[in-house]
C-alpha cells in the first residue's frame, strides 16, 4: 500500500544530488543521491556519526554543503539568503531537544514566526496556534513556558510551533531521542497522526516500530554513505547489504 | 514521632516538622550550627554593641546640624552643618543659582523617562519611551541651554547633576553600544569582526583616565584648528566608548552562554538574523548578563569621579575642595561619609533593581 502511494504522486519534493561535505579535512557526507516525492515518509537510521543528521539540516541549511546540487520545491539552495530564506519557510524542523524559546510561552513560540515570517495577523495567527496545539493535544499549556512542560510535552509543542509556519516539509531530527520511555508514546502517536494526514516527512530515527508503521522507504546511512535504501518491509526482512544486517541484528536483538 | 501508618496509595501531605521552620530554626542554622558559630555570632554582637552607640551618638546625638562656621560645631559631634552649608554646591557645582530650576526640572524628567524604561506597568508605557527616547536631547538642551534658553558652560557642571549626567549618559549610551560590539565581534565579515576585536582590546588595554587626558588635550590636536569641542561632551564620548567595550565583553558572555540550537530553531522557522536577534538571542543573552551588566554601569557611574583629572568637579572633587576650606578645616570624615552614602545609595539601587529584573525574567526554564 505504501509503494501504491509514493507511486502515485511522482512530484520531486527534495532532490539531492553528488551532494558532498567535509567538516575541515573530515568527508562527512560522501556523494549523496536521493529523490523525495511529494507526500513521502522517509526514515533514516544508521549508527551514530553516520552523517544521517547532517544530512538532513543540509536540507534546510542549518548546515552548509561544499559540492553537489540541492533543490527543495524548486529552490536550488545557493549562498542567497534569499532562497535558503524561501526553503526555510515551507521547511519545518523538530530537533532531539526541542530548541523551543524558554523566555516566551507556548502560544508565543507558536505565534513569533508565522507574525513576523508570514506576516498573518496575530489574532490569526493565535487561532491557528491554537489548532495545531489541540492536535498534539496540549491546548490547556497555551500559556505556559515550555520549562513547565514535560519533555513528551514540549516536543509536541515544537511540533506545533513547526506546523504552525503550514510547511510542506516536515524534518524530524532523532525527535524521541532525549524522551524519558514514557513519554516516547506520545511523541510519536503525534507523528503518526501527522505522517497519515500526507505531508511530506523525513525522519532519522531509531523507532524501527515507527518506521515500519508509517515509512515509505527506509534509509540507511554509514559513515557518510547511504548504504541502503528501500521500502520497509523489505528493509527489514530482507536486508541486502552487510552492513545493513548487523546494524539491524544489533538494534533488533533484544 | 506519629507511629500512624496509612494504605498504600492514601499517605496524605503532612505539614514539616515544627522544628524545621520557623524564626528558632533559622536562628539554629544560621547563628548558633555549632559552637564556633556560636562563639563567632557572639564576638560579633559584642563588637556591635561597642561600635554601633558611639557611631550613633557622633551622628545624631552630639551631632551639630546648623551653623554658619566650624566654631558653631560641638567639639565631639559629626559636624553636619557644614554639609548643609554647602549642599547647593554638592548638588549643583557652579551652575548659576538663577538657572538651577533648569536643573531640577531635568531632572524631574530623567525620573519620568528612567521610570518608563525601568518600569513596565507605567500607564501609556508606549508613550512614555518614546519620550525617554527624546529624553538625552531634552536634558541636554535644559542643561547646556541654547534654543530660547541662557547658555551655561558644562565648565560649570559639577556635584551631584555632574555625576548623573555622566552616569545616565553612559549608561544609556554603552549598552546599545555594547551590543552592537558584541554582535560584530561574532560577526561572519572580516572588516566589521576585526574592527570590533580591535576597539574592544584597545579599550580595554588603556586606562580610563589615560583615556580622559586624551580626551582634555590631546583630541584638540587631531581637530582641525579653530573648531570647538566642549570638553564635557570630550568626556561623555570617552566615557561611553570605555563603558561599552567592557559591555560588549559582558554581552558576549551571555551570547556564548546560549545553545546553539536556539539560533538553529530561529533559523529553520525562516527567521531573518535580526528577527533571530530581537527576538531570540538578544532577550536571553541580556537576562543571563543582567549581573555583569549592572556590574558595569556601577563602575562607570563610580569611575565618573575619575573626571576630577581633568578639573571637573564631581560630588567627590568639591568634597577635596571643601575640605581645604580654612573656615572649615578638619571635617574630612563628615565630607567623605557625605559622598560615600551619596554613592552608595546609587549603587545598592541599580543593584536591586538587577535583582527585582532578574526575577522577573525568570520563567522557570532553569530546572
Amino acid at each position: 500500500m505504501s509503494e501504491a502511494q509514493s507511486n502515485s504522486t511522482t512530484e520531486k519534493c527534495i532532490e539531492i544530488r553528488n551532494m558532498n561535505k567535509w567538516y575541515g579535512d573530515f568527508h562527512v557526507l560522501k556523494n549523496i543521491n536521493l529523490e523525495v516525492h511529494k507526500g513521502e515518509k522517509i526514515v533514516i537510521c544508521g549508527p551514530s556519526g553516520s552523517g544521517k543528521s547532517t544530512m538532513i539540516r543540509c536540507i534546510n541549511r542549518l548546515e552548509e554543503h561544499q559540492q553537489g546540487d540541492i533543490i527543495v520545491d524548486g529552490t536550488e539552495l545557493t549562498n542567497d539568503l534569499k532562497n535558503i530564506d524561501a526553503v526555510r519557510r515551507e521547511v519545518g524542523m523538530v530537533f532531539q531537544h526541542f530548541n523551543l524559546f524558554p523566555h516566551l510561552t507556548v502560544l508565543e513560540n507558536c505565534t513569533l514566526a508565522p507574525i513576523w515570517v508570514r506576516k498573518i495577523p496575530k489574532a490569526e495567527a493565535e487561532a491557528t496556534a491554537m489548532e495545531f496545539l489541540e492536535r498534539v493535544k496540549i491546548p490547556e499549556q497555551a500559556n505556559k513556558y515550555p520549562g513547565q512542560l514535560s519533555g513528551g510535552q514540549q516536543q509536541r509543542v515544537a511540533i506545533a510551533r513547526s506546523l504552525c509556519m503550514r510547511p510542506n516539509i516536515m524534518l524530524f531530527d532523532e525527535p524521541t531521542s532525549a524522551l524519558d520511555p514514557e513519554m516516547i508514546k506520545e511523541v510519536l502517536d503525534t507523528m503518526v497522526s501527522l505522517a497519515e494526514e500526507g505531508i511530506t516527512m523525513i525522519c532519522v530515527t531509531h523507532e524501527m516500530g515507527f518506521a515500519k508503521k508509517v515509512a515509505d522507504r527506509v534509509i540507511f546511512m554509514d559513515q557518510g554513505e547511504i548504504i541502503e535504501s528501500n521500502n520497509p518491509h523489505d528493509f527489514f526482512d530482507n536486508p541486502q547489504h552487510d552492513r545493513t544486517k548487523l546494524f539491524l541484528s544489533q538494534i533488533l536483538g533484544h | 514521632m506519629t507511629e500512624q501508618t496509612y494504605a498504600p496509595g492514601t499517605h496524605p501531605d503532612l505539614p514539616p516538622p515544627s522544628d524545621t521552620i520557623g524564626l528558632i530554626h533559622w536562628l539554629k542554622t544560621n547563628l548558633f550550627s555549632s559552637p564556633v558559630n556560636s562563639v563567632v555570632t557572639l564576638v560579633a554582637i559584642y563588637l556591635l554593641y561597642l561600635a554601633l552607640p558611639s557611631a550613633f551618638n557622633w551622628l545624631f546625638i552630639d551631632a551639630t546640624y546648623v551653623g554658619e562656621t566650624r566654631k558653631d560645631c560641638a567639639q565631639e559631634g559629626a559636624c553636619m552643618a557644614f554639609i548643609g552649608e554647602r549642599f547647593n554646591l554638592f548638588v549643583y557645582g557652579f551652575y548659576p543659582a538663577e538657572l538651577r530650576w533648569r536643573v531640577n526640572l531635568a531632572a524631574i524628567l530623567l525620573a519620568v523617562a528612567g521610570a518608563a524604561v525601568l518600569w513596565d506597568k507605567i500607564p501609556a508605557r508606549k508613550h512614555m519611551l518614546k519620550f525617554a527616547l527624546a529624553y538625552p536631547l531634552i536634558g541636554a538642551w535644559l542643561l547646556s541651554g541654547g534654543f530660547g534658553l541662557e547658555s551655561v558652560g558644562t565648565h560649570l557642571f559639577g556635584g551631584l547633576m555632574l555625576t548623573l549626567t555622566i552616569g545616565v549618559t553612559g549608561i544609556a549610551f554603552s549598552l546599545p553600544l555594547g551590543i552592537l560590539l558584541a554582535l560584530g565581534r561574532q560577526s561572519q565579515l572580516p572588516i566589521i569582526k576585526y574592527f570590533c576585536i580591535g576597539f574592544i582590546e584597545f579599550i580595554r588595554g588603556v586606562p580610563l583616565i589615560t583615556l580622559l587626558f586624551v580626551a582634555s588635550t590631546m583630541l584638540s590636536y587631531f581637530l582641525p584648528p579653530g573648531t570647538t569641542f566642549d570638553l564635557l561632551l570630550r568626556v561623555l564620548i570617552m566615557v561611553t566608548l570605555f563603558a561599552s567595550a567592557y559591555m560588549a565583553e559582558v554581552v558576549r558572555g551571555g551570547l556564548q552562554a546560549l545553545p546553539k540550537g536556539q539560533l538553529e530553531a530561529a533559523d529553520s522557522l525562516g527567521l531573518n538574523y535580526g528577527q533571530a536577534m530581537r527576538f531570540i538571542i538578544l532577550p536571553q543573552a541580556l537576562k543571563i548578563s543582567i549581573p555583569g551588566i549592572v556590574n558595569t554601569f556601577i563602575g562607570l557611574y563610580k569611575d565618573s569621579t575619575l573626571v576630577i583629572v581633568i578639573g571637573l568637579l564631581d560630588p567627590l572633587g568639591i568634597g577635596r575642595a571643601s575640605v581645604a576650606d580654612s573656615a572649615w578645616l578638619g571635617l574630612s570624615t563628615e565630607v567623605y561619609l557625605f559622598v560615600a552614602v551619596f554613592f552608595f545609595i546609587s549603587c545598592f539601587g541599580m543593584a536591586r533593581y538587577s535583582l527585582y529584573l532578574e526575577n522577573k525574567l525568570n520563567t522557570g526554564h532553569k530546572r
